[in-house]
């Protein structure tokens, strides 16, 4: 046995070093992101000369040559096309977005009138956003309200003919409103009715499952632009002489079927990802097929499916833009309207009124993206 | 399902037990939404016979044999307005497929590189991934598809001020103007060797599969196939002397004329499928990348294959599996999104459809033509893809 | 399946079913207390709601007139405003009473759609239009032109025709919506429009620099535009076809919306009848209508020039002369038949 002799043992911990500079700085982040090896620092160089040669022109463009006041065209004509802009200018005329701001919102909706969207949106708001936040109680009730009380009273103030509500026709409904009312009711109506088809298509009953795979598979096989033509052109046809449905409402089937197909895929989805426990569980305990789907099966795979809810929402939303098409006046319809506008065409009245429509639709859809992710997030409780 | 008969009550045939018997509930049910449907389908087929017998309205497709009186802009196949209204659909259909095939390729070239992208190492090149994933996104492809008809319209030069290409092209915002090749006597002699490369091609690599199975020795398949594939078809049009002429396009009063020209509204059509479709495709590839397990690539530098070999023969193909079933969609997505055209006038099915509707009348039959077109497309394209997803498929031995 | 049922109850319950329109149109109307009139999307000038929702134009007051006929007020009346595919459906499906919206006249349109047409409140024709500076004078000269026009409508089909039968190629550029055409033609994407001649001039109008362009002299088809109704009611189809013709009688007697009431005390007979002052008249009863029913349209809309002259005449931006709308007193073809 030799003794060991301990020669020396620290007994503080080093003080911890600074990281090698080359990590630490900016430079460190640049070398390790941007130019690691060859090739990377190639690309970085390709990269910048794409910022370099698109973005300045885009943002010159778009903010400091565009055209931000003006009564009429003059304001973003140039000098030769009877305007007052220098020669060889152009640039955005934000002027024609300012002007016709309110038919963008509303189309051609009584101005007098106006104070009914803006109330029902505000109703919508007060109705949304408590749902869309996890935390606060009462979802069932707040869904109650928000797509089955809330699109009635939402009708009824917004077409009138009542009381103080003066009667507004559907054609003269218009701009973002449209969008937005065509994606929500597309929404409301598709939910239940893709649960019940996702449903049957599970069902055993060999009828019911077919009239389902049927239904969903014709409906997601063809494009939007031809159930909207069917309900546009055919639905009058298929109706007794002397019904008759208003054209808002024919678009509005139309997307609402589309959705609905869409949406009995998404269900489906959850459905099959619920363990099959969970049904011989209800089974056991004696519940009958609507005990076991209502307590059961539904709230777990509604809560897988949320996110693939709010995806197929982002999708409807932009869909409703192809109502423009059948001659409804949606945003981009009434955008585009606005185009032969005499008082405001100009050479860059298409490019502007398009990127603010563009800007608009990618506002509402980035902003139903991310909350999609944060729901992910939220309901990831390790259910994989 | 609470699919297991209960035990039936001793007397048996009461009717309690009818009523709580599940085969019988859901015959009971199956049954009564059978009449539902019928009637319903009824319903409709008796007031829509009414209507078309009011309004005078013949039914049948036998409109599809009249002349349609109209003209159209781009077609694949000879066309004039002394075709019949069935031969304008057709003309409308081709034109779907050519936008839809050529967009599918390029949809999955730009998707695949801005997938890649998105997982780079480099900062700049992930992040103007993602911004070019989040702006296409969510934006409706209507949009795209305005926004670059506008832009290909506004980036091209007048007619007068044609952009003159090599080889006798001109660009200008009527399109791309190009010679027509005109193939002479003895032509056929080309697709002949096509064909018979094609054999050999595949001939070549059957043999060397096959040896380098049995002596592991490794043959150059791809460029024996390239050299035949180019190779033969040359060979053959030099034996046959040769036999094409080109018809030059050449500035009329007003425009080119002769030649053959790309239409601008093709040209923004298949861009803007292309990007935007890219945009979902981007992210099918990137989930499939990332659901590849990292033990895969470790495994692979630890056999010591190289970066790329392990992203050819390890990752790839695993991630494959994951990025098929989506990627199918996306292409039916693209194909339905191809509709569109109709915006902006190119003369696709719903476009030329559109105008038979309108100048016949014949809605129901039109429409019906359209549903059976896209659905057999989207079932073709599903079949097809089942099947290399079932190829591609793990195998567990 | 299940969903066609849905949405027809939905539509049932929300919108209320118009009762069966076959038999008497006017009945329904009367029942109901307005025209449901069929109408252009927007075409400004004949049909066209202004930003805070109005309906005007050439076509609007045509409906406007007929609810001055059966109402005596014109204000009860309500738009369909439909696109070239829909509107023959939306009046067969009995979605509108009455049709006024630029359509053509043509013997299919009037057999095999099941539509009536009688009476011609417009003369219209083909044309084209092109820049100033491709210096074309005639449309002979435009072979191998490229040209805009929009789809599914007998512009397309007179544009093939014409082509072909004067031997002549060109390549057609063909937009769903009209919108298009024009941003299309603006672009430089192709070098001439064509459309019905009062179209062109409205649309030349809306063009950054109309001054650069020209509509061509050449008609190359006759479109009359008229209203239509659906086949099988008479006594409908009398009452919009005398609204017509009630408006051009009163431009020929000189009959105005602001001289019709001292016109009541004419001498003139043939004026007293249309008017419906004479003691015996029954006219207006033997349509339907009161006998003041004549009145009732010039008191409230004007006569066919004041119609014509508010919306599309040479005050209005879109400066159409009257051309072969004009009187047949004064070179036109507007011709009413006798009312007596």
């Amino acid at each position: 046995m030799t003794s060991i002799t301990t020669g020396f043992v620290r007994t503080d911990l080093l003080p911890p070093q600074p990281a090698p500079r080359e990590n630490a700085s900016i430079l460190g982040w640049v070398r390790a992101n941007l130019l690691a090896t060859p090739k990377d620092a190639l690309l970085t160089v390709l990269a910048v000369a794409l910022l370099l040669w698109t973005v300045p022109g885009m943002l010159n463009w778009l903010f400091f040559d565009a055209v931000w006041t003006g009564a009429d065209r003059t304001a973003c004509l140039t000098g030769a096309q009877g305007g007052v802009q220098p020669n060889g200018w152009t640039g955005a005329c934000w002027a024609f977005v300012g002007e016709r701001f309110e038919q963008f919102m509303f189309g051609r909706y009584p101005i007098d009138e106006r104070w009914r969207p803006m109330l029902v949106a505000a109703l919508f708001s007060l109705l949304l956003i408590p749902i869309l936040i996890p935390k606060v109680p009462y979802k069932g009730w707040n869904a109650l309200a928000l797509f089955v009380v809330f699109p009635i009273l939402a009708f009824f103030i917004l077409h009138g003919g009542f009381f103080v509500f003066q009667e507004v026709e559907t054609p003269l409904w218009g701009g973002l409103m449209v969008t937005l009312i065509l994606s929500f009711v597309g929404i409301a109506v598709s939910l239940p009715v893709g649960i019940l088809l996702a449903l049957g298509r599970r069902s055993q009953m060999p009828v019911i499952r077919t009239l389902c795979v049927v239904f969903i598979e014709v409906i997601r096989g063809v494009p939007l632009i031809t159930v909207l033509f069917m309900a546009n052109v055919m639905l009058p046809l298929f109706l007794p002489t002397g019904w008759t449905i208003d054209n808002f409402l024919r678009a509005l089937i139309g997307v609402a079927l589309f959705a609905s197909a869409y949406m009995a895929e998404v269900v489906r989805g959850g459905l099959q990802a619920i363990p099959k426990g969970q049904y011989e569980g209800a089974d056991s305990l004696g519940l009958s097929y609507w005990q076991k789907t209502r307590l059961i099966i539904m709230p777990q795979a509604l809560k897988l499916v949320i996110p693939g809810i709010v995806n197929t929402f982002i999708g409807l939303f932009k869909d409703t833009s192809l109502v423009s098409i059948i001659g409804m006046f949606d945003l981009l319809g009434i955008v585009q309207l606005n185009f032969t506008d005499i008082n405001w065409i100009t050479p860059v009245t298409p490019s502007t009124g398009l990127i603010f429509a563009g800007f608009v639709f990618w506002l509402f859809c980035f902003g139903m993206s991310r909350y999609s992710a944060f729901m992910e997030r939220h309901l990831d409780t390790g259910h994989k | 399902m609470t699919d297991h008969a209960e035990a039936a009550p001793p007397d048996g045939r009461s009717l309690a037990s009818y009523i709580y018997n599940p085969k019988f509930r859901g015959l009971f049910f199956q049954v009564l939404t059978l009449a539902i449907t019928l009637f319903v389908g009824w319903w409709i087929f008796d007031n829509t016979t009414e209507n078309l017998a009011r309004s005078n309205t013949a039914s049948g497709y036998q409109f599809l044999n009249g002349r349609a009186g109209f003209d159209i802009g781009q077609s694949l196949i000879p066309y004039t307005s002394d075709s019949t209204y069935g031969r304008a659909i057709f003309v409308g259909f081709l034109n779907t497929l050519l936008v839809a095939s050529v967009g599918i390729v390029t949809a999955t070239v730009i998707g695949f590189i801005i997938g890649l992208g998105r997982l780079s190492r480099n900062w700049l090149i992930a992040k103007l991934c993602t911004v070019y994933v989040e702006v296409f996104r969510n934006i409706p492809v209507l949009l795209v598809i305005f926004f670059f008809y506008k832009g290909v319209l506004g980036a091209l030069p007048q007619v007068r001020d044609s952009l003159e290409l090599p080889f006798s092209m001109f660009l200008n915002n009527r399109g791309l103007a190009f010679p027509k090749p005109v193939w002479g006597d003895g032509a056929i002699l080309v697709p002949i060797a096509l064909l018979l490369a094609v054999i050999a091609a595949l001939a070549v690599a059957q043999w060397a599969k096959a040896r380098q199975a049995a002596t592991g020795r490794q043959f150059r398949t791809a460029r024996t196939a390239f050299a035949l594939l180019i190779g033969l078809p040359i060979l053959g049009f030099l034996i046959a002397g040769m036999p094409l002429t080109f018809d030059y396009p050449v500035a009329g009063r007003f425009n080119l004329t002769g030649g053959s020209v790309v239409a601008p509204e093709f040209v923004a059509l298949y861009l803007a499928l292309s990007f935007y479709t890219a945009s979902f495709i981007a992210e099918t590839i990137r989930a499939g990348i990332k659901g590849v397990p990292k033990g895969q690539t470790e495994a692979a530098s630890a056999l010591g294959l190289q970066p790329s070999n392990t992203t050819r023969l390890v990752v790839v193909p695993q991630a494959l599996r994951i990025i098929i079933p989506p990627l199918t969609s996306q292409y039916l997505n693209l194909t339905k999104n191809s509709s569109l055209g109709i915006a902006i006038g190119f003369p696709e099915l719903v476009a030329t459809g559109g105008t038979t509707m309108n100048q016949t009348g014949q809605a129901i039959e039109v429409v019906s033509i359209w549903l059976a077109v896209y659905l057999s497309i989207s079932i073709a394209t599903s079949l097809f893809m089942n099947w290399f997803n079932a190829k591609m498929a793990l195998v567990e031995r | 399946m299940k969903k066609t049922l849905l949405s027809a109850t939905i539509g049932a319950a929300v919108l209320g079913l118009g009762s069966a329109a076959s038999a008497a149109t006017l009945d329904d109307v009367k029942a109901k207390g307005f025209v449901q009139c069929v109408v252009n999307t927007g075409l400004a000038g004949f049909s066209a709601p202004d930003a805070s929702g109005n309906w005007t134009g050439f076509d609007v007051d045509y409906c406007r007139a007929l609810a001055a006929a059966i109402f005596n007020d014109p204000s009860k009346v309500k738009f369909t405003p439909t696109t070239a595919q829909t509107r023959f459906t939306a009046l067969q499906s009995g979605e509108g009473d009455v049709m006024f919206r630029n359509t053509t006249w043509t013997i299919n349109r009037d057999t095999a759609l099941g539509l009536n047409f009688r009476t011609v409140n417009y003369y219209d024709g083909q044309g084209f239009m092109v820049p100033k500076s491709l210096d074309v004078s005639s449309a002979l000269e435009l072979s191998g032109a490229a040209v805009c026009v929009q789809s599914g409508t007998t512009t397309e089909l007179n544009l093939a025709d014409y082509f072909k039968a004067n031997n002549l190629e060109y390549n057609p550029v063909v937009f769903e919506k009209l919108p298009e055409v024009n941003a299309a033609y603006q672009e430089g994407r192709c070098d001439v429009y064509t459309t019905d001649q009062s179209g062109l001039y409205s649309i030349r109008l809306s063009l950054s620099n109309p001054d650069e362009h020209i509509v061509l002299p050449e008609i190359i088809s006759k479109e009359p535009l008229g209203p239509a109704v659906r086949q099988g009611d008479d006594q409908w189809f009398d009452i919009v076809s005398w609204t017509h013709f009630a408006l051009v009688q009163a431009e020929e007697f000189g009959i105005t919306q602001a001289n019709v009431d001292e016109m009541k005390n004419s001498e003139n007979p043939e004026i007293r009848r249309l008017l419906g002052v004479e003691a015996d008249s029954k006219i207006g009863t033997d349509l339907g209508l009161d006998n003041d029913w004549a009145y009732n349209i010039i008191k409230h809309v004007g006569n066919y020039g004041e119609v014509f002259e508010r919306n599309i005449g040479m005050s209005t931006p879109l400066k159409i002369e009257r051309g072969l709308n004009a009187l047949w007193t004064k070179g036109g073809l507007q011709y009413a038949m006798p009312i007596r």
